[in-house]
């Protein structure tokens, strides 16, 4: 690579502003570079634009078709004359058994990355970081049959105390039977984003900048208080980011929900019954029954459709909430 | 408010390396004392361990006494956050919250001492900043973000923050490096302003800062690379400047080396 060790002095003199900089006096090597950065991005859009493409061409063949209606229906039944299908149960458990993971492992996983950056001596942090780097390792089936197996049926203990003291709110009541909810769903899930939401608010936190810290403590301001005035605001957008992470893995995560959960196509008023299903739980369930002679598997990428669209409205709502307080966020310190 | 400080035989360690050793100085109340010497002879150091802040370093370690008045600041039972309550400090580089307004900047140390009401909050936020010769430059926008200023207007908010906790001594930690000439002429201006209420201990690099702002100044070196800062000798800044006792302040003071 000669080329670009050539000392400076050999370039021919700098354009007086970046843009100038024209294709002419461009050297090879930044030639190549600026090709090969510019296929990448354009090989991104593509795969994108394709993905959703077919999506919507095959969604359009099935929902044409669909005699009721996609948005309400309780049921799922595509191969049926008429064909009858709709997502309300599958939006409905989507949301709320990534609403459970999420308040479930938001704010563990905050206290675990304030501990491991902030608290733990080292020979603590260290270890730990590399055990929650572990826990993101495993296979979500594997979460899935230590949920089955051991999760559902421990759980019922937890079920008939939340009957007892939170029963009255109907969200909690308990009438018996496995805990195959989707209130098991979400623990499995909180259990399965915990990680990610970790490890990136772990990063964000350590970067908190030392002067600010200093700043905090020279107010006479408690370790507590240090992380509340200088660190947490510090991280903000940071953890919202890593909690959008965990969130988008939340709603599509496949396996682990399909083993754990017990699925029909109704919307229990109680959380712990058994029954309901997610997107992607009702894609895996549903795609080998689908016959490709009827619309079964158009109506199932309909359905993906939908979670991808509640994916990118989740997100762009994420960076609306980090945008709103730019001025305020560590990066222009 | 401005209290004396009395320091005897005090040692910091980094670890196992000792930084500064047998240090003892008293320094006055309602006066400028500058700390001055080449870089590593551990003043900065010695300045951090006057507020308890020198022990949030990993492996740092104090050893000796410093009096406020008559409490020992390491004595047991001493709450290193409460030490820093009374011990204002500012640092090299202005440090305001990037998350708060300028508002919120200034009351921040209020906020953590107890409640306040909002009329309470708001009038020492004006007296600070106004303390801080800010106050007509901001008093427009106190509820924009405090990282939107200059950086010396910046360094004075940092003031107003430690100010407005109303401390018995303020460490300013070379508050000037990061400036221009200008800010640097409006914090001095400032600090000979703050003399008459608080003790005032700054770190400089700028030898002319140090005869311009202090009226006692202590010269600090150390052997050899790798041996301890000491403290060379203390007297008044016009002595110091005109007719030190010990060859070495000379020969630094006159730039033969340093």
């Amino acid at each position: 690579m000669s080329i670009d060790s050539a000392p400076d002095t050999a370039a021919p003199p700098p354009a007086p502003a970046g843009k100038a900089a024209t294709k002419q006096n461009l050297r090879p090597g930044d030639r190549v570079f600026l090709g090969l950065a510019r296929g990448s991005g354009i090989t991104l859009l593509v795969i994108m634009a394709a993905i959703a493409v077919f999506l919507t061409w095959q969604a359009t063949k099935a929902l044409t078709e669909n005699e009721g209606n996609f948005l309400t229906t309780f049921e799922w039944d595509p191969n049926a004359e008429p064909p009858v299908f709709g997502i309300a149960v599958l939006a409905f458990g989507t949301v709320v058994s990534s609403v459970i993971a999420m308040v479930l492992a938001v704010p563990i996983s905050i206290g675990i990355a304030l501990f491991i950056s902030h608290y733990a001596p080292r020979r603590v942090a260290t270890p730990m970081a590399y055990v929650v780097d572990l826990l993101a390792a495993v296979p979500s089936i594997v979460y899935g049959l230590w949920g089955a197996l051991f999760l559902v049926p421990h759980l019922t203990g937890l079920y008939e105390w939340m009957d007892a003291y939170l029963g009255w709110t109907g969200v909690f009541e308990y009438n018996g039977g496995a805990a195959r909810s989707l209130f098991t769903a979400g623990i499995l899930l909180a259990i399965m984003i915990l990680p990610v939401v970790t490890n990136v608010s772990r990063e964000v936190f350590k970067q908190s900048p030392k002067m600010h810290e200093e700043a905090a403590l020279a107010l006479g301001a408690t370790r507590w208080e240090v992380i509340r005035i200088s660190v947490l605001p510090f991280g903000r957008s940071g953890v919202i980011s890593a909690s959008m992470l965990g969130l988008g893995r939340a709603l599509g995560e496949t396996m682990a929900v399909a083993t754990v959960l017990s699925p029909s196509f109704m919307i229990e008023t109680s959380l712990l019954d058994p029954g309901g299903g997610t997107f992607a739980q009702n894609i895996a369930a549903s795609f080998k029954e689908a016959s490709p002679a009827g619309i079964g598997r158009e109506a199932l990428i309909a359905s993906g459709l939908v979670l991808f669209v509640i994916t990118l409205l989740v997100n762009g709502l994420a960076r609306l909430i980090i945008a709103r307080r730019k001025e305020y966020s560590g990066a222009n310190a | 408010m401005a209290k004396r400080i009395d320091v005897s035989g005090l040692a910091a360690y980094y670890g196992t390396h000792l930084a500064i050793d047998d240090i003892s100085m008293s320094i006055e109340p309602r006066s400028v004392t500058a700390f001055i010497g080449p870089s590593g002879c551990g003043k900065s150091t010695f300045l951090r361990t006057l507020n308890r802040m020198h022990e949030v370093t990993p492996g740092g370690r104090v050893e000796g006494k410093v009096l406020l008045d008559d409490e020992d600041l390491y004595g047991p039972g001493v709450d290193p956050v409460s030490v820093r309550r009374t011990i204002g400090m500012v640092f090299q580089r202005p440090n305001p919250f990037p998350t708060m307004s300028i508002y919120d900047n200034v009351a921040a140390g209020l906020k953590l001492n107890g409640n306040f009401k909002k009329a309470e909050l708001d009038g020492i936020v004006e007296k600070s900043l106004k303390g801080a010769n800010l106050w007509n430059e901001v008093k427009d926008r106190l509820n924009k973000p405090g990282s939107g200023l200059s950086g010396g207007q910046q360094q004075r908010l940092c003031i107003a923050r430690a100010i407005a906790v109303e401390p018995q001594v303020l460490l300013m930690d070379e508050p000037c490096s990061a400036l221009d000439p200008i800010s640097t002429l409006a914090i001095e201006d400032l600090i000979g302003e703050l003399k008459s209420q608080y003790t005032i201990v700054i770190v400089t690099h700028n030898m002319q800062q140090a005869a311009r702002v202090s009226d006692r100044t202590a010269f600090f070196n150390l052997a050899a690379v790798g041996q301890p800062g000491k403290l060379i000798e203390i007297d008044d800044t016009e002595r110091i400047f005109s007719n030190p006792t010990v060859q070495a302040t000379e020969d630094y003071i006159s730039g033969r080396f340093g």
